[in-house]
């Protein structure tokens, strides 16, 4: 299990493991860390760290307490713990992070089987339940100690127009309201990059989808499309989420139908919507759907004959 | 006796109505928010589904077999008026938390379910206590469902603050976690009752009609492996 990636055939050996693609996620999410321990303050740090731990503890504890093999050395606990404090804004009460740590962990992954087996993105999960069930507190963007401070109070996204091209500096660098790791577009960035340099993931599904939202965004009459790019947790959910193994298309084509797919769900909530952002709903839209395209994209084998029956079913 | 005894607990843990047969469970879902709403709901579909149980045995033998299900419903409908009448004027409180679901007794599948499988070949008594088993399986869950949902969502129970104003987990309380607690809840008992040597298995309680049955569920008796219902299949066939 731990050396193999699911990929379409023909498959190829290598020495890549579970443990070293999220040591590389890891450390593609350090740079929007630091960022954010700038911008927000230390406790921005502290609230990644425990949430970390958390969800080791807890893949551990499930997997004692079920006499399961133990798994927690893989790393994948711990990139799912940093993202759901990526999540949220740096005020979070630590014990609402541990209700997400929670419902990420234990309800998403491990009930469903563990790595590899989650139908929908873990952290994501987690960020619904704690935005249901803390709204206020997922929604007080108050720094502590760095540039951001109490004066911010609502993302760029609750009133994009609100936002012109004069500052877009402040959306580029994250210095505006908004969660622990999704304000600085340029600490993301190169976090992606490094991310597709290494070959960990292809670039496919962040760009269509950046790419979706923002053409759709436009057809929709929403306000600055470009600027709204760098606005809310759009760019964080494109490198960081929707790129996940396990809950997105394994075919190219599928990455694309995808990343257009979400980029679409989120501009349509971001525009009509009610919330102001909705790279979640459209992330996690997007991975029920996955088995589907998974199927719908499937490449035939070279020389396949498709038996007789099918192609009777495909013509009826 | 213990015949009688095994048909009452029936519908309490092997059959029960809502986490076994997956029956009504809307109202389950809709009405468990509330531990004082939830018994309310317990109570009168408890009471619906005796007295339709019984009228309904009575009646089995007269009820031609083509109109059947409409003659279920006009009986079922009779006693959730009576129901409805009655606690709209004694329970106003009661009748406003339950709003429109308290009506929708008349279409709740386990009380057309335990007529149509149940009360429509059995004896009197033997309806009866059905109907009490059936009722007393989903009070207990809809309440333990309430219980958990009301304690952790809202931090009261029986609108008394028990967890102090803050420390709620709010979706627990809402849709979401309507279903969460509901899928806990059927692990919870198919664990339970599977722990005696080996797993639990759910076949439902139909007594294998599957002739006069539309449910189309996994366990139809001429897609068995040969075994008890080797005789039934071949019948079928």
């Amino acid at each position: 299990m731990s050396r193999q990636i699911l990929s379409v055939s023909p498959h190829i050996r290598s020495a890549r493991t579970t443990r070293s693609i999220m040591l590389d996620v890891i450390i593609a999410m350090l740079p929007a860390l630091a960022a954010s321990a700038i911008l927000f303050g230390m406790r921005a740090v502290y609230l990644t760290v425990i949430s970390s731990g958390v969800c080791v503890l807890l893949e551990f504890l499930w997997e004692k307490l079920l006499k399961k093999p133990v798994t927690v050395q893989d790393l994948s606990a711990v990139v799912t713990g940093m993202l759901v404090a990526f999540n949220v804004p740096v005020s979070m009460p630590i014990w609402m992070l541990v209700v997400g740590d929670i419902a990420a962990i234990i309800l998403v992954k491990q009930l469903f089987g563990g790595l590899g087996c989650n139908f929908v993105n873990p952290a994501l999960v987690g960020r619904l339940v704690m935005m249901f069930s803390f709204a206020t507190a997922m929604t007080t963007f108050t720094g502590s100690s760095g540039i951001v401070d109490a004066a911010v109070s609502a993302t760029p996204l609750a009133d994009p127009a609100s936002y012109g091209w004069d500052s877009f500096f402040t959306l580029f660098l994250g210095a505006h309201g908004g969660a622990i790791g999704e304000t600085c577009a340029l600490a993301i960035i190169l976090g992606g990059v490094y991310l597709c340099v290494r070959k960990v993931i292809k670039p496919i599904i962040p760009l269509c989808f950046i790419g979706s939202c923002l053409l759709f965004t436009f057809l929709f009459g929403g306000a600055h499309p470009v600027l709204q790019v760098f606005e809310g947790g759009l760019l964080c959910g494109a490198f960081f989420m929707a790129t996940d193994y396990v809950t997105s298309p394994i075919t190219d084509w599928g990455k694309v139908i995808f990343g257009v797919f979400i980029g679409f769900v989120t501009a349509v909530i971001r525009v009509f919507g009610n919330y102001p952002e909705g790279v979640t709903f459209a992330i996690l839209f997007g991975n029920v759907l996955v088995p589907y395209i998974n199927e719908l994209t499937m490449t035939k084998p070279l020389g396949a004959i498709i038996p007789e029956k099918k192609k009777k079913e495909a013509a009826s | 006796m213990n015949e009688k005894l095994k048909i009452f607990t029936n519908g309490i843990f092997r059959e029960n109505p809502v986490l076994i047969l997956l029956l009504g469970c809307c109202s389950v879902l809709a009405v468990s928010v509330t531990v004082s709403g939830a018994l309310g709901m317990g109570a009168a579909l408890t009471f619906v589904l005796v007295c339709s149980n019984v009228v309904i045995s009575l009646l089995r033998k007269i009820i031609p077999d083509k109109v059947r299900i409409p003659c279920y419903i006009v009986v079922i409908a009779t006693f959730v008026t009576v129901v409805q009448r009655v606690v709209e004027a004694f329970l106003p409180e009661l009748h406003k938390a339950l709003g429109v679901f308290l009506a929708l007794i008349v279409v709740n599948c386990i009380v057309l379910g335990r007529a149509e499988m149940f009360a429509s070949r059995r004896s009197v008594p033997d309806s009866l206590l059905d109907g009490l088993g059936m009722g007393i399986g989903y009070t207990m869950v809809i309440v333990g469902i309430a219980v958990i949902r009301e304690l952790v969502g809202n931090g009261t129970l029986f609108d008394i603050r028990i967890i102090p104003e803050g420390f709620q987990i709010g979706i627990i309380s809402q849709t979401p976690g309507g279903f969460l607690m509901f899928g806990f809840a059927i692990a919870l008992l198919v664990w339970c009752l599977g722990k005696k040597g080996k797993k639990f298995d759910p076949r439902i309680g139909c007594d294998g009609a599957c002739g006069s049955c539309a449910m189309g569920c996994a366990n139809r008796v001429y897609d068995l492996p040969a075994g008890p219902d080797a005789e039934k299949k071949e019948v079928q066939s």
